[in-house]
């Protein structure tokens, strides 16, 4: 067992971590965008969502990875799939891909991934001069009960909004069409 | 390895994959997949510079919780949207959805 720790380093361990944690970023988007069948996007999406969650973790806050599982694998995902289940079966036949459109947006997204890499490349990134090292989940609800008290209360109200709307939406064409 | 570029060129490659895919899907749940990566890609620009720049380490965790808060707003409202255009034209292609055509 010891030689073993001592033959892999923490450090060594860590970085192989993230390594996969991106790489199951990467393919998991992929997966998200390219395939034709839209239940291997959500899947994809998940993927990439959960890497996305490792990678929160070596950032530094386990909390909002855990809020990125539950949110986004857990609610938003599930959603997307129940509204698959209520779309058009999969095994029609799909019409087929127009290279032209899928040409002028691999090259819109190249165009955009080359400008944002430029700008990030070219920035001097300065650190603030004194930088606090509180990172815990007791500061973070204290300063969502006292300085950011207005933005969580419009959150809520917006979060209200969308499920009533969502509701009304869906609710309406219903009645108005069968 | 472990440094802010690592992180940022990962958001911006999260980030142009999502217009890529905006761009090029023609049914509407494929679009709203894509836009969630953008959002996600944005979310790992705001801690990656909560972790190496920002000088008090709550609040780029704060944004990051709010635009989950945007992004499940938005999938709720785009959802019943989509089912609804379901309902009404029997199918979720973008194209199909041509009512407001002059």
């Amino acid at each position: 067992m010891n030689s073993v720790q001592s033959l892999i380093q923490p450090q060594v361990l860590a970085q192989i971590g993230f390594a996969g944690v991106v790489a199951l970023t990467l393919t998991g988007a992929l997966i998200a965008v390219f395939p034709r069948n839209i239940l291997y996007n959500v899947l994809g999406l998940i993927v990439c969502l959960t890497g996305v969650a490792g990678i929160f973790v070596y950032l530094g806050s386990p909390f909002i990875a855990m809020m990125e599982l539950l949110i986004y694998v857990g609610a938003i995902c599930i959603s997307i799939i129940f509204a698959i289940m209520l779309s058009r079966p999969l095994h029609l036949s799909l019409p087929k891909r127009r290279l032209p459109k899928v040409g002028l947006s691999l090259g819109v997204g190249t165009a955009v991934f080359i400008m944002l890499s430029a700008i990030i490349s070219r920035t001097e990134w300065q650190p603030a001069a004194i930088r606090s090292s509180d990172w815990s989940v007791t500061t973070l609800g204290t300063y969502l009960l006292t300085r950011y008290d207005l933005v969580f209360e419009v959150i809520s109200l917006v979060l209200l909004v969308a499920i009533i709307g969502a509701i009304i939406i869906s609710g309406y064409a219903r009645r108005s069409t069968s | 390895m472990n440094s802010l570029y690592t992180y940022l060129f990962l958001a911006a490659l999260l980030f142009s994959l999502g217009i890529f895919g905006v761009f090029q899907r023609r049914s509407l749940i494929g679009m709203l997949i894509a836009i969630e990566l953008m959002l996600t890609g944005a979310s790992i620009n705001f801690m990656a510079f909560n972790r190496f720049l920002a000088p008090d380490p709550i609040v780029g965790q704060i944004y990051t919780l709010f635009i989950m808060g945007i992004a499940a707003a938005e999938a709720a409202i785009a959802l019943s949207i989509i089912v609804a255009v379901f309902r009404r034209l029997r199918s979720i292609n973008i194209e199909r959805a041509q009512e407001l055509r002059g």
